[in-house]
């Protein structure tokens, strides 16, 4: 199956390899190289390259790329799937997964993923399995030794009865509005559990309105039995954080879309000067605020420069990429938030036929603009009594707005 | 020195390489100076040294981390053996924390690429070092290194051989997992010998680690094949959800041929499956889905023979192929011999349990299933992997991107099943161009006549796109919507008309390519269009475009006649300086309008001619060539150039615009080969269906002879209702060989109690490991904690499964108790053994005897013989000595089928004879009718006897009354029904039964939620409790905590359908669906009573 895995910088350097056959050079990533140079940006970059020998499948997370030779056929979603996992792997393990951080722990990572894969074959992919194989690092490590002591004899058991609960809700949603009307919008949301129990509890969650959640998938520990059943998430949790359900909210629930936005971006033919205008305003929020608000937008080409005046916020404009970022902050219902300007473009030229899409990020505390509520969540096989608490969260998807 | 030693990334890089190795040379003999260890730390106590070792552990690692980062290049050649060096004193010192520092140092260098081979002397004496950490590390470097230094690494060997035999299961493993995957070929005889043990290990972990080595030895060997072959057979068989999915793996790796190696294990596997980890799973169901195209029919043949479809035409030329002409008579004289397509319940059986697998988190897992459901399941249940893969599409772009592709094949085949999620595949604009060109390709798939609207005001959008090859490839895919729906095509055709005055050439070239293509349907009614694009012959540029349209002109010059040689004067003029692809146009062109139009353009042609005579391609000089001997008539060549208007301007099919997803098919989809469109290497063909179905009952698994058969046996009586499920009627062989089982299975009882101390299971092999291990406290609790490592989240599930097993044989009492837990907190796989122990403890009721004896359908095994028991009819006392009971016989009373048989059992025990028995004149509600039972000429002193009468109570639990006489007095007595008596058993599938309950609903369905006591959570006390209560059949059902019966009235033949929904908490629903709402009422109440008690 896995041969070898490269990691490799956004600027064509390897810094990690791991070899769990016999070792293949590393000249084989050159066909890499050459398709990364071809594809204008990362994320352009082929999944699957057929090399003469082997085939490279890559995923691209964190500005690395993660490069698994195979050489026989596999699924390719297979070899995907077992990349992000690494990627989640370390996120776990290092708090975040970047080179340097890497680089720092090369050791535990090459022991992670030695056990991860055994002849390239998935060995042990839970983080809380690897945890327990292969210590994390940074202080913790102390900690957990003293606790464990895996090494004297002591188990897991003997851990003191601290326990914690911890559920984030966190519907997102991924639309395309265009000016006047929606063209299709939906609602995706995560459960994100931190569970830190002792022993062996079993655990159900349920909801006041299962009826909403359309299509579902979940984590292994989950019954699937009783789902069908009952709608109620039962399962014995594994320990630390994981996704425990995801789902998506049937269509024919309406989506309300919490913000709007009005623009009003006009190029002129034969004119260097084109006019912008962009504000952005809450709707149906049930009282709550939107922040986090940030805007970008694609220019077109012709665009040379903007000067722009934001209402509120910091706006950059990169003129060699043509992206504009807004940072919006919160959005204060009583003074709406606007970016005026004009635009300088290309003399003589005429006006792009372009549009830019107007790409919109945002974050509501304390709302699942699905309307998901939790009912309860109930242990039991363990005596003592869990903390509990659950974070209800909205984020925007891939929204965008066509003009 | 920490400092200095942190250069920037640009270290490797020439320039910063002689400082870098400047510092190392500077460091090393800080960290350690030549000639030993460093003398201060002989001097120190180890209390002090442990301080100083402190702050060396903190700077060592940036040392090791930033050290070795310049590749030892020339100018290092000094630094390098020196380093090293320190290495090897640090590696040879007995301080386990130096070792281990030296190991991070080491293992740094291999994750960097860097070579450290040299040494491997050094790192193999730590071999058997007492610290774990150290040995995890030395092990990781002698993996990476044996195959180099094979002679050095046999030192190793014999570290591992012992390891192998260490009481801790953990260690066992990695030392096997280590030895095999020291890739040295002397070794493979101890390598062999190694996998056989470790395969009959107690251990499942060390099983699984056994199933791992067995590719690894067979890429190193491959002529131990038949040996590996006998330790898959011998794993397939294993029970455990942790071996499951390596050995398929294995299988897959060494013998994917041996197809017959599955039979026994395929429902075991079917079984497991859910329970397997995820990357087993994926490779559990390519396997099984490769199989069940070798062992079951195909579930679409009859639809497409008998459809008009796209499809009938796609498997006829298959069919051709195969078999040569004349095989479509064959074929359709062969249909109506050919039984109506029942299918496999083996078959079934893959498409339920793989279902729920669909809701996984895994995308992989996903896709296999979906895979699955393409390939095997009959058209009208493929359509529920479209919302999975949709769901996909909100994951990772990688992972978008192979589910596009394999959502591309499906969508060209089944067109309907994507259709409602149109809006799914619409493009953002910050997808990777990628994805965007593959949703255009599934956007174009589903366009049809209905939604073409939609989808082009949608492709308008895309074409304002900035990526071009995007808007290129947008402008393709409006040609085929056009092509395609002939609706469209002039709106497309206009679309791009106006596209051609789009100021980016791309644009204008991809539209002008197009266009080309849709002219050629309907080009009489184009001139317009035509004489537009011989205008931009000025202005485009692009190659493609170019050639294009001078093909269009050149094909229909008669429509344009006065521009074409206009254009061919045009071309003639930059004819050296075109492109080739161009050029070859032109001269096409030029014979074109020369054989139509030789007045106006003879010396333009010959003069083309004679510039593409002297042109530097071949291609072009050939073609001139050839192209004036065939129009230009001359004495040799006569006979062709009359017929060059034949062969120049004969028309031409309008070319069909293709997916190039279409046939794609024929590739599992998922795979890589898929993908990619080409075979990878390994790749295992998607065998056809068979004509015939192979003989199903090879996957009858016979009685083992060995320990584990009770295990085996509940399996199979849990799994019996699950295949004969909705197809009663392909029951027979199935059934008739499950007879002999069940039967066997209590006679095997003895022997597999007396083995079972052999038994693997889990819970067993930890009581040994304990007893043996106990010399060692550390050792013993370490494995415990290893155990909570391998298993973690099934470890409950094998524990208790396992451990049910395993206590049967010795340990029944506490079993009990055992299984009473398992029930409550576990489904499925568990709870058939727990039930079956306890009826295997009662070992006497008559229904277990039902259970072994009892003919083949499962339905009558399930209804007992009779109903609530005797019942008084007329005591002894008020009798005078005749003593009257009944019974409900549940039999069909002969007379009348709409009547209840009743069985009268008479005793007399009064001292004189009884004579002139009969029934009198009843005295009975409207509707209720009695065929009475012949009289009873005498009943002597002491002596019982019995008759059947029958009653029609007409559906109501109204009391029969009617006097029972005797020659000498009258009893009035009265027989009242209890509700459940008035119904028989009729058979149906689930299917059926979901059909039929589908239509009872609303005022004919009474729910009533219950909550069972823990004596009946089984299986077998359930339906023993129902079917005790009401005379019903029972339903087979696919959900273990299900139940399903299913009864008519006896006089109005009205169903009456009993649905049980347990769950493992002991809380249950009862719904009973009927016509008959009283009936139906009192039936609840009764059932629920029942349970409760």
């Amino acid at each position: 199956m896995i041969h070898s895995l490269f990691l490799i910088n956004s600027s064509g350097d390897i810094f990690l390899e791991k070899h769990w056959k016999s070792v293949v050079s590393r000249s084989v990533c050159d066909y890499f190289f050459e398709a990364q140079e071809r594809a204008t940006e990362a994320e352009n970059v082929p999944p699957v390259i057929p090399t003469p020998h082997h085939y490279l499948l890559s995923v691209y997370r964190h500005k690395i790329f993660f490069v698994a030779v195979i050489q026989t056929e596999v699924p390719p979603l297979f070899v995907i799937e077992f990349l992000h996992r690494v990627v989640d792997t370390f996120q776990d393990y290092f708090g975040v997964c970047s080179e340097p951080v890497i680089k720092d722990n090369v050791v535990v990572v090459y022991e992670v993923l030695e056990e991860m894969l055994d002849n390239g074959f998935p060995l042990a992919t839970e983080s809380n399995i690897l945890k327990e194989l292969i210590k994390p690092p940074t202080i913790l490590r102390t900690v957990v030794n003293t606790i464990t002591g895996m090494e004297k004899g002591e188990t897991h058991r003997e851990l003191p009865s601290w326990v914690k609960a911890l559920n984030n809700l966190l519907p997102a949603f991924c639309l395309i509005p265009i000016s006047g009307s929606t063209i299709t919008a939906e609602i995706q949301g995560v459960i994100d559990a931190c569970v830190k129990l002792t022993g062996m509890p079993d655990l159900t969650l349920s909801f006041m309105n299962p009826r909403l959640l359309d299509d579902v998938s979940f984590h292994p520990c989950v019954r699937f039995k009783r789902w069908e059943s009952e709608r109620i998430l039962s399962f014995i949790p594994p320990d630390g954080n994981f996704r425990l359900l995801s789902y998506h909210v049937s269509a024919q629930n309406l989506v309300a879309i919490p913000v709007y936005v009005k623009h009003n971006i006009s190029f002129r033919d034969s004119s260097s000067l084109g006019r912008f205008e962009i504000t952005v305003g809450p709707k149906q929020t049930m009282g709550k605020t939107i922040e986090g608000v940030i805007v970008t937008s694609q220019m077109p080409k012709g665009v040379l420069n903007m000067s722009l005046t934001p209402s509120q916020g910091t706006h950059t404009f990169d003129p060699v990429t043509k992206m504009l970022s807004w940072d919006v902050g919160k959005i204060n219902p009583q003074k709406l938030p606007s970016l005026k300007g004009t635009m300088s473009l290309q003399a003589g030229a005429s006006k792009p036929d372009e549009n830019p899409t107007i790409n919109l990020q945002f974050k509501i505390q304390q709302l699942a603009i699905s309307g998901l509520k939790v009912n309860r969540l109930d242990m039991y096989g363990e005596k003592y009594k869990p903390f509990k608490g659950i974070k209800y969260m909205t984020k925007a998807g891939k929204f965008q707005v066509r003009t | 020195m920490q400092r200095l030693l942190q250069l920037p990334g640009a270290v490797g890089r020439p320039g910063g390489r002689g400082a870098c190795g400047a510092d190392q040379e500077a460091a090393s003999p800080v960290l350690a100076p030549e000639g030993g260890p460093p003398p201060w730390y002989q001097a120190l106590q180890p209390e002090e040294l442990r301080w100083l070792q402190a702050p060396e552990e903190d700077t060592a690692p940036e040392a090791s981390l930033e050290g070795p980062c310049p590749e030892p290049g020339q100018s290092q050649s000094q630094s390098q053996p020196l380093r090293h060096d320190d290495l090897k004193e640090m590696l040879d010192t007995n301080k386990d924390s130096l070792k281990l520092e030296a190991m991070k140092r080491i293992v740094a260098m291999i994750a960097r690429g860097k070579n450290a081979s040299d040494l491997f002397p050094a790192v193999v004496k730590n071999v058997a070092c007492k610290n774990i950490e150290v040995k995890k590390l030395v092990y990781v470097y002698l993996v990476r290194y044996a195959e180099e230094q094979q002679d050095l690494a046999l030192l190793s060997i014999s570290t591992f051989q012992r390891g192998l035999k260490d009481p801790n299961q953990l260690i066992r493993a990695s030392a096997l997992r280590v030895l095999s995957s020291i890739r040295v070929p002397i070794i493979v005889p101890i390598m062999m010998l190694a996998i056989k043990e470790a395969a009959s290990d107690m251990s499942p972990y060390v099983r699984k680690t056994a199933a791992h080595a067995i590719p690894k030895l067979y890429s190193l060997d491959s002529d131990q094949k038949d040996q590996l072959i006998e330790v898959i057979e011998k794993l397939l068989a294993d029970k455990t959800t942790l071996v499951a999915g390596s050995v398929v793996m294995a299988f897959e790796e060494v013998c994917p041929e041996r197809i017959d190696l599955i039979h026994k294990n395929y429902r075991k596997l079917c079984n497991l499956l859910i329970d397997v980890e995820e990357w087993g799973q994926v490779v559990i169901i390519s396997m099984l889905t490769r199989y069940a195209r070798t062992q079951f029919l195909s579930p679409t043949q009859n639809e497409s023979l008998l459809e008009e479809n796209p499809e009938k035409a796609f498997y006829g030329s298959e069919e051709d192929e195969a078999k040569g002409p004349g095989s479509e008579e064959a074929a359709t004289t062969a249909l109506p011999a050919r039984k109506p397509y029942v299918m496999d319940p083996d078959h079934r059986l893959l498409l339920r349990n793989t279902k729920p697998l669909l809701q996984s988190r895994s995308a992989a897992v996903v896709m296999a299933v979906a895979q699955l459901y393409f390939h095997l399941a009959p058209k009208a249940e493929v359509g529920v992997i479209a919302k999975a893969l949709v769901r996909l599409l909100r994951s990772h772009s990688e992972v978008q991107y192979v589910v596009l592709q394999n959502v591309a094949t499906m969508s060209i085949k089944r067109r309907g099943m994507f259709e409602p999620y149109l809006k799914s595949f619409y493009i953002r604009s910050t997808d990777p161009t990628q994805i965007k060109i593959l949703k255009l390709e599934v956007l174009t798939n589903l366009a049809s006549e209905t939604n073409i609207p939609t989808v082009l005001r949608e492709f308008q959008t895309y074409i304002r796109s900035m990526d071009k090859d995007f808007v290129a490839a947008t402008i393709q895919a409006i040609g085929r919507c056009a092509t395609n729906i002939g609706r469209v095509r002039d709106t497309c055709l206009n679309g791009l008309v106006q596209l051609l005055s789009n100021r980016d050439e791309l644009v204008v070239a991809e539209s002008v390519v197009v266009i080309k293509k849709l002219l050629q349907m309907q080009p009489a009614q184009h001139g317009e269009i035509i004489k537009h694009l011989a205008k931009l012959t000025d202005s485009i540029q692009v190659p493609m475009a170019r050639a294009s349209i001078l093909w269009l002109i050149g094909e229909y010059c008669e429509h344009v006649p006065k521009i074409a040689p206009d254009v061919l004067r045009k071309m003639a003029k930059s004819f050296t300086a075109e492109e080739d692809i161009v050029k070859l146009q032109v001269i096409n062109l030029a014979a074109k309008l020369y054989l139509t139009n030789s007045k106006q353009t003879k010396l333009l042609t010959q003069y083309v001619l004679s510039l593409a005579k002297y042109d530097q391609n071949y291609d072009i000089r050939d073609r001139a060539r050839f192209t004036r001997q065939l129009i230009v008539p001359s004495e040799q060549g006569g006979a062709l150039s009359r017929h060059a208007k034949k062969l120049f301007l004969a028309p031409k099919p309008a070319p069909v615009l293709e997916s190039s997803f279409k046939d794609r098919d024929h590739f599992q989809l998922g795979s890589l080969s898929h993908l990619l469109n080409a075979k990878a290497t390994g790749y295992q063909e998607l065998p056809d269906w068979p004509e015939e179905a192979p003989d199903p009952s090879v996957r009858n698994v016979e009685v083992p002879e060995w320990t584990k058969c009770s295990n085996r046996e509940k399996r199979k009586e849990k799994e019996k209702p699950f295949y004969s499920d909705s197809e009663g009627e392909s029951g027979p062989t199935e059934s008739a060989d499950s007879d002999p089982e069940s039967e066997s299975a209590s006679d095997s009882k003895s022997s597999s109690e007396s083995g079972s101390g052999e038994s693997s299971s889990e819970s067993d092999s930890e009581d040994q490991e304990e007893e043996k291990g106990r010399s060692s406290e550390s050792e013993q609790s370490e494995e415990e904690g290893g155990k909570r490592k391998m298993k973690k989240r099934k470890k409950v599930t094998e524990a208790q499964g396992d451990a049910s097993s395993s206590d049967e044989g010795s340990d029944s009492s506490s079993s009990s108790s055992e299984s009473e837990r398992t029930s409550e907190t576990e489904e499925e796989q568990v709870e058939p053994a727990s039930w079956r122990k306890k009826t295997d403890k009662a070992g006497t009721g008559s229904l277990l005897a039902h259970f072994h004896t009892g003919p083949p359908p499962p339905l009558q095994l399930l209804s007992p013989g009779s109903g609530a028991g005797r019942q008084e009819l007329l005591h002894r006392v008020a009798g005078e000595g005749l003593a009257v009971d009944y019974t409900f016989s549940r039999q069909p009373f002969s007379g009348d089928p709409h009547m209840v048989s009743v069985h009268i059992h008479f005793s007399n025990s009064s001292d004189t004879p009884i004579k002139g028995l009969h029934v009198g004149t009843p005295k009975l509600p409207a509707g209720i009718s009695i065929q009475e039972f012949p009289e009873i000429e005498s009943l002597a002193p002491g002596e019982s006897t019995t008759a059947v009468m029958g009653i029609n109570f007409c559906d109501s639990t109204q009391a029969a009354n009617f006097q029972l006489c005797t020659q000498t007095r009258q009893f009035y007595v009265s027989i009242q029904p209890p509700v459940g008596e008035l119904m028989a058993p009729v058979f149906m599938s689930e299917n059926e039964f979901k059909k039929e309950q589908g239509k009872l609903t609303g005022m004919s369905e009474i729910t009533e939620k219950l909550t069972l006591p823990d004596g009946c959570r089984s299986d077998h006390i359930v339906v023993q409790k129902v079917t005790t209560v009401a005379n019903l059949g029972r339903v087979p059902c696919g959900a273990s905590d299900e139940y399903r019966f299913a009864g008519r009235t006896l006089t109005s033949g009205s169903l009456v359908l009993l649905t049980l929904d347990a769950r493992p908490t002991g809380a249950a629903q009862l719904t009973v669906n009927s016509e008959k709402m009283v009936i139906g009422t009192m039936l609840v109440k009764d059932v629920v009573q029942a349970l409760t008690q």
